[in-house]
């Protein structure tokens, strides 16, 4: 990619000191009020208002995915920490916050074809299903479904001032409230992407000492296994490619849950943490591979 | 809802899509066998004999068109109306080359560019993304550039032919449309790309009217030998 667009440049360049004299002599001709040139200007007005939208979309899913990760790294420290309420508050107060950035997403696409903006707006919502998800499963123990996510992401026009601020364009056609949903596709992606991370949590909550957590979270895994390899490659080629790296993290949890079932019964419960310390450092060598 | 339900709705729903991704495909194939049979209709302007008739090919041509219409008419009952970007992809290639095809057309019969509005009306769909299926505005741009290598095809074989005046005006054209597109702001899309192969076809153009300048070619042009114009 790069190199191509290197190559446009270049071409570009050499194309500018071509013939100059001769090109001014031509753009004298041109008429500057021709109707040729007034469409022209409207489709320079037209392209710089999409491209200008498509940017900020990237910027606040960018922001949406640094505090969605936040997010995640906060709730990590649940297993540890002897106050889960208080993280799990703190993780609310974060999510909050994304999901304000989320509301600023939709009021940029009131009005227009949410596909159309999509591919700059995906990354962020993969993140959020997956923050949203974690936290969702630290606290039922189970997964979330799309109709949920979708439901907190139904915004109405509480506070005034600051829908006020944002989207200078489209003020008249708001309407009270307006939504936007994370299709099929962002979900199954950000529930891959979980996976990942119920690995991590079980590998960290060995270290802890909780012998449960890895088999319950064994349990959960292979349902989501299975719900991915029962899709297929009905889905597109992205959720296809997941699927590898989602049976890698099974692998790692249900081969802790083997040494914990073939090991647990020799070694006294403070020790277990030692054995899997060093397991942990190779699973995270690996993903930084990856 | 259990896990496995909830991934059965899932799977209902990708398969849902991918039917709706089949009809899509089938109507655009056709388009494309449509849009070729156009081509290689208006393929016979560069030949010299077709340049008598090119009056004729223009009608044939949009005679085609019809059939162009009755094919979108169909495309747009395939998917629901307000996801047309959805599925953009589908039909975008297809689109572009029916953009060119009717810019040609236009190009051949009165030597102006077509509108964004008049293409849209001749293939029978929308310039306004709210009036429903709708030509996009990067569609139209790509399909116009592609004009401009057609053209900078026919300026050569126009001198040929023995037509030394079409160059000419082909050059004026193309050089008000060159300042057009400078106008715009592109970002490093394909659009970007096919823009800057536009500079290659004025390049050419520009060789085309010297060859006939420094012989003195394009004075006789204005007297006599003129086009069918």
């Amino acid at each position: 990619m790069s190199g191509k667009e290197g190559s446009g440049g270049f071409r570009k360049r050499k194309h500018d000191n071509f013939p100059h004299g001769q090109r001014k002599e031509e753009k004298e001709n041109v008429n500057p009020s021709s109707a040729l040139m007034t469409s022209f200007k409207s489709f320079q007005l037209e392209l710089d208002t999409r491209h200008d939208k498509y940017e900020r979309l990237v910027k606040l899913s960018r922001d949406i995915t640094i505090e969605s990760k936040r997010t995640i790294f906060l709730l990590h420290r649940f297993t540890s920490a002897p106050n889960g309420e208080e993280i799990l508050n703190e993780s609310e107060v974060k999510l909050d916050a994304v999901r304000r950035k989320i509301k600023q997403v939709a009021q940029e696409l009131i009005g227009e074809d949410m596909y159309q903006f999509h591919r700059a707006i995906s990354p962020g919502l993969q993140e959020y299903v997956e923050a949203v998800s974690f936290q969702y499963f630290i606290k039922t123990r189970s997964l979330i479904s799309v109709e949920e996510i979708n439901k907190q992401l139904i915004f109405t026009v509480e506070n005034r001032e600051e829908t006020t601020n944002m989207t200078s364009n489209s003020h008249d056609k708001q309407p009270h409230t307006w939504s936007l949903k994370v299709t099929p596709v962002d979900y199954l992606l950000g529930v891959a992407d979980l996976t990942g991370e119920l690995m991590r949590l079980c590998i960290s909550s060995v270290g802890n000492g909780d012998i449960d957590t890895p088999f319950e979270l064994s349990q959960f895994l292979r349902q989501i296994y299975d719900g991915f390899t029962f899709i297929g490659n009905t889905g597109p080629y992205e959720v296809s490619k997941k699927l590898y790296t989602l049976k890698q993290s099974l692998a790692k949890v249900e081969n802790a849950c083997y040494t914990l079932k073939v090991r647990g019964s020799e070694i006294p419960k403070h020790m277990l943490a030692d054995v899997f310390s060093t397991k942990t450092e190779l699973i995270d060598q690996e993903e930084g591979l990856s | 809802m259990s896990v496995s339900d909830m991934f059965i709705a899932l799977q209902g729903v990708l398969t849902a899509d991918q039917d709706i991704r089949e009809e899509i495909r089938k109507v655009v194939q056709a388009l494309e066998q449509t849009a070729r049979e156009i081509l290689t209709l208006l393929q016979g302007v560069h030949q010299g004999a077709g340049f008598q008739d090119i009056p004729k090919k223009c009608q044939k041509a949009r005679e085609h068109f019809g059939t162009v219409r009755t094919q979108l008419e169909s495309l747009k009952t395939k998917f629901p109306a307000d996801q047309y970007y959805r599925f953009h992809e589908h039909w975008r290639f297809v689109l572009q080359r029916l953009v060119f095809l009717a810019a040609f057309v236009v190009f051949l019969e009165s030597e102006t560019l077509v509108t964004r509005e008049a293409v849209a009306e001749i293939l029978g769909i929308e310039a306004d993304r709210e009036q429903g299926f709708h030509l996009d505005i990067e569609d139209y741009l790509s399909g116009v550039l592609t004009l401009a290598s057609e053209l900078a095809r026919l300026a050569v074989n126009s001198v040929t032919a023995g037509d030394y005046s079409r160059p000419l005006r082909i050059s004026t054209f193309i050089n008000e449309l060159d300042s057009g597109f400078r106008l715009l702001n592109l970002k490093n899309d394909s659009l970007r790309k096919r823009y800057d192969g536009l500079k290659y076809d004025v390049k050419k153009i520009e060789e085309v009217v010297y060859d006939l300048s420094i012989r003195g070619l394009n004075k006789e042009a204005t007297g006599g030998v003129g086009g069918e114009k």
